[in-house]
């Protein structure tokens, strides 16, 4: 904290410098959420109307014409399972790798990537066909496979990076005390990778909400995601921008809330990072 | 934890609901965006009422999405969908491959209603595979207000010359007013659309009887190169990425004097909550070069049931209802008849209600009335469809054909050169299909 | 029994991607000798390397790899560089830290195709989009951004939906070093540029590959925003890989074809990540 006291005019230009970029940065969202409150002919006006009469006819809309709350629910419902089976899984893995380094541990974090090599346009055929011969069209389940599966290879690389920057001599340290791998994980991993969990996590739960490409095509009219509504509100014949608004920004709320949730775990986890 | 208790709430709601329509049909319906067919899912109450032991669940996607998803799934069988919205592109190429069940009419449907156009496109050997929900074909939607101001008269079907000179006339970029605005993005049905009626009025058309495609005929070069000159000289910049909504949007804000596209936009334009310009607009019909067949195009949103459904009993009384001349008045009764979906029966054009709330009305039905998927080109063509072939490689060929085109409007590429790279790319698809043995 | 335990604990992991993989990754290899139409299911039989020839003789491939190359490349540098900057810049606690972290972040939380429609409408047009007027209010001449610069508009949407993706990595990469060491730094004098060169990069070093290597498998797929605005055009300006899959196959429902192409990014993707690799690889294991 001595910097701060030492130079304040660099501390100004650094806080206007940071607003301003992020400002920039954020308003076509922020011009997003505008136009959700304009009727369709305030959305197309030029010049672009920055003062006007809010309405929320468009939310209703929205409410009124598709199913919100299932479409809001599958989305929760296969975004979560979906990171917490696949943090399940990649933690493991990213664990042995990142402490138990043998030859071919970079190969498998390469094979892993690999995976996700094959664009989704090219597979779309094979595991429609797979899904079908499973019975598994338009269920959450088929749904929750494909993200865990999607997302894993990324989980594991995360989580392997965040792992590496624990130094060996803290689990050295608490084996040496005669912790167990349980107890290990719970004292001494957890704390420390709580940040990189919580990133991991979060991304991945991104990833997924925002799928749209296997959530349109396995689903039908059960299990529907966020997606799907989204999917229904795009280019139609006639002017559908401010009700697309309103519907996306139905769609992000629900999980910007829990990114900023999610977001004060982020900060606790990461000012442990010091070595004690 | 409010989402928790909705959640039960929700559940136990529906444990109740399940044991008491334990013997409820569910019906899937695969459906398109567009207004009509949102308006229908609205409405649909209405059917249950009447039909308890019926359960409608809609699955609503934008057009491309859409196409997609229901042919992955009738091609491999999924069994996903018992009710598809498809339009006169898929209904052909899927009813003679035997993938839809003939409909059956019930006693009042009065199928005869139905536009003899409409009833063609979706027919095969005389067949109706599937039901016309709404329909469309383009014509021409001019300012009358600059038009007046220039002095210039439209008449039944003006000509491409006519159509030019007015656009010269009124165009004014300097006050944000455009002499005329047309589709450039690519895609089969975006600036092909209109690039195929305007090609079939110059006198071209897709392919000979052999097969052969054509695109390097000089009627094709005349009608691409008027084209690429009349929106260069007088439509808005970016108009090679521009489609559908973006030139409504446009147009609402009164930067278009002239706007040839579906009949459809009529009913937005001279919407006053929608367009600034809701009373100055008039109609005619979409302009021709050398012949007047194929000059506006044909299409339809239509109802068909996939050959593989276990609820085709249920799923054609849905389609009788959604067809018949008793939901338009539905629509007519709950939103006016201003938003009933037209292009498909002749009591609709006949009703002087209808008449009275929708100025478009008599130029739509001339439109329709003008299209005929059967013979739209000036040399004999082999193929189904005004402005496309009903043909399965017809989208790849759109697309590819659609991206020089774009090209060549955005200057990147020379109109010639644009259509020998079109030429090139229908000719390996064709080839690929098995065309030429 | 220390080498049983990561057997072990990768076997889940490592078992379930196998299977992912290895299915679909059989059907398409066999989809892409054979001829497989949804259109036309009784067309049947051996194709050998027909697909391939024909996906390979496409007149737009070279244009398609090129631009997806170049797609790749150049989100990769701008998220990267912005991002290690903008993480830079906010390392340090000012007023209103936390509402600027969830502001830089929320742009990743829009689906692809809204934010294609996003720019496209709002942005991008050259009549009624906000950066056409902001062009006239300092007296210049509007661009047409999707007409002049197809593959520039798509690069600057991609790049602005995964810059918080990188800044959000570098920010808790950041976060994580030794504060110690750098207030030692300082007192002992070492400039900002020193600390940067000796403290900050090559802490970012592994946290970079990751970005990179991530970054590269999403963007080699990039779709959605290329449909929805450009189509691909004008010509095959902002045609890519998956782009041109879909043109040549999907639209024809060519299982065979597409199959075909999907082997052939796969291939290109790995000669790819082989390259970059070299250039970031080294940071991944230290």
């Amino acid at each position: 904290m001595a910097q701060r006291s030492k130079y304040p005019p660099l501390l100004i230009v650094r806080t206007l410098a940071a607003w301003a970029i992020t400002l920039l940065l954020f308003f076509p969202l922020g011009w997003l959420i505008l136009t959700a409150f304009k009727t369709e002919l305030q959305a197309i006006a030029v010049p672009p109307l920055l003062f006007f009469t809010p309405t929320l006819e468009n939310f209703a809309v929205v409410q009124e014409r598709s199913d919100y709350l299932l479409y809001a629910q599958n989305s929760f419902i296969t975004s979560v399972a979906s990171t917490v089976l696949g943090l399940m899984l990649a933690f493991p893995a990213a664990y042995a790798m990142a402490f138990f380094k043998g030859k071919h541990t970079k190969d498998i974090l390469m094979w892993m990537l690999s995976t996700k090599m094959m664009p989704a346009v090219g597979a779309l055929v094979p595991v429609y066909v797979m899904a079908q011969f499973a019975g598994l069209l338009d269920t959450r389940t088929a749904l929750v496979i494909v993200f865990t599966l999607s997302n894993l290879p990324i989980m594991v690389w995360m989580l392997y990076s965040y792992l590496k920057e624990i130094p060996h001599e803290i689990l050295e340290a608490s084996r040496m005390d005669g912790a167990t791998l349980w107890q290990e994980f719970r004292m001494v991993l957890l704390p420390l990778t709580l940040g990189g969990l919580a990133s991991t996590g979060l991304l991945c739960l991104v990833l997924s909400w925002n799928e749209a490409f296997w959530s349109l095509n396995l689903s039908a009219a059960k299990a529907g995601t966020l997606a799907s509504l989204i999917a229904s509100y795009s280019s139609p014949e006639g002017l559908f921008w401010s009700k697309l608004s309103a519907a996306s920004f139905m769609a992000i709320a629900p999980i910007v809330v829990f990114g900023w949730f999610c977001q004060k775990q982020l900060v606790q986890g990461l000012t442990f990072g010091a070595v004690k | 934890m409010k989402l928790k208790s909705r959640v039960a709430i929700a559940a136990s709601l529906a444990v109740a609901l399940c044991g008491l329509s334990a013997s409820a049909t569910e019906l899937v319906i695969a459906t398109v965006n567009n207004g009509h067919m949102i308006e229908m899912e609205k409405l649909s109450k209405n059917f249950e009422q009447a039909n308890p032991d019926i359960k409608l669940k809609w699955v609503t996607l934008e057009e491309g999405v859409l196409r997609q998803r229901v042919t992955t799934d009738i091609a491999t069988k999924g069994g996903q969908f018992d009710v598809m919205t498809i339009g006169m592109y898929e209904t052909p190429i899927w009813g003679k491959k035997g993938w839809l069940k003939e409909l059956k009419a019930d006693a009042n449907y009065d199928a005869d209603d139905i536009l003899p156009a409409m009833k063609d496109g979706l027919s095969v050997g005389g067949k109706m595979y599937a039901a016309p929900f709404y329909g469309e074909s383009s014509m021409l939607m001019y300012r009358k207000d600059l038009t007046d101001k220039a002095g210039i008269k439209f008449e039944g079907r003006p000509t491409w010359d006519q159509v030019r000179d007015a656009a010269a006339k009124i165009n004014d970029p300097k006050n944000g007013v455009y002499g005329i605005c047309l589709r450039g993005k690519p895609g089969w049905g975006d600036n092909m659309a209109l690039l195929s009626t305007m090609a079939n009025s110059f006198g071209a058309q897709w392919f000979d009887m052999k097969w052969k495609p054509q695109l390097e005929s000089k009627p094709w070069k005349d009608a691409v190169t008027f084209y690429v000159d009349l929106l260069t000289k007088y439509g808005p910049p970016g108009s090679s990425a521009n489609s559908f909504n973006e030139i409504l949007a446009l147009y609402n804000e009164g930067k278009c004097g002239m706007w040839i596209d579906a009949t459809i936009a009529a009913s937005f334009i001279t919407d006053p909550k929608q367009s600034k310009v809701a009373d100055k607009v008039a109609f005619a019909q979409a302009p021709y070069a050398v012949t007047q067949k194929g000059a506006n195009w044909l299409w339809a949103w239509a109802l068909a049931i996939p050959a593989g459904t276990k609820n085709a009993d249920a799923a054609q009384k849905f389609i009788n209802w959604a067809t018949s001349k008793d939901y338009i008045n539905l629509v007519a009764k709950t939103e006016g008849w201003a938003h009933v979906p037209t292009g498909t029966r002749k009591s609709t054009y006949a009703n002087p209600e209808f008449q009275k709330a929708a100025v478009f009305a008599s130029a739509e039905k001339a439109a329709i009335d003008s299209a005929n998927p059967n013979d739209s080109t000036l040399p004999k063509s082999p193929y189904v469809g005004v402005q496309f072939a009903a043909i399965p490689e017809f989208q790849a060929i759109g697309i590819a054909v659609g991206q020089q085109m774009s090209a060549a409007l955005a200057g990147k590429t020379t109109i010639d050169a644009a259509l020998k790279a079109s030429q090139t790319a229908a000719e390996r698809e064709m080839t690929k299909g098995g065309y030429y043995k | 029994m220390k080498r049983l335990l990561p057997r072990i604990l990768l076997t889940p992991a490592v078992l379930s991607l196998f299977l992912w993989m290895i299915v679909p990754l059989v059907m398409t290899i066999y989809f892409s000798v054979i001829r497989y139409n949804l259109m036309q299911p009784e067309v049947t039989g051996f194709a050998g390397l027909e697909n391939f020839e024909y996906f390979l003789t496409d007149p737009s491939f070279t244009v398609a790899v090129v631009n997806t190359l170049l797609l790749l490349g150049s989100v990769i540098v701008i998220t990267v560089l912005m991002g290690v900057g903008i993480a830079l810049l906010i390392d340090e606690p000012f007023p209103g830290r936390g509402a600027v972290r969830l502001l830089l972040i929320s742009p990743f939380f829009v689906m692809p195709t809204v934010n294609a429609l996003l720019w496209k409408h709002m942005m991008m047009n050259p009549i009624y989009g906000v950066l056409a007027q902001a062009w006239k209010f300092f007296g210049a001449a509007p661009l047409d951004w999707l007409t002049d610069f197809p593959l520039g508009s798509v690069i600057i949407m991609v790049a602005w939906q995964w810059l918080p993706f990188a800044t959000l990595i570098f920010m808790t990469a950041l976060q994580s070093m030794n504060r110690e060491q750098l207030e030692a730094a300082r007192m002992d004098g070492a400039t900002y540029q020193q600390q940067l060169r000796y403290l900050y990069i090559p802490h970012l070093g592994r946290s970079v590959a990751v970005v990179v290597m991530i970054e590269m498998i999403f963007l080699l797929s990039v779709f959605a925003e290329i449909f929805t605005t450009t189509s691909g055009g004008p010509g095959d300006a902002s045609t890519n890989v998956a782009f041109l899959i879909f043109k040549e196959a999907l639209l024809n429902f060519d299982a065979g074809v597409a199959s075909a192409g999907a082997l052939f990014a796969v291939v290109l993707a790995n000669i790819a990540a082989v390259f970059l690799i070299r250039m970031v690889g080294k940071n991944l294991d230290t």
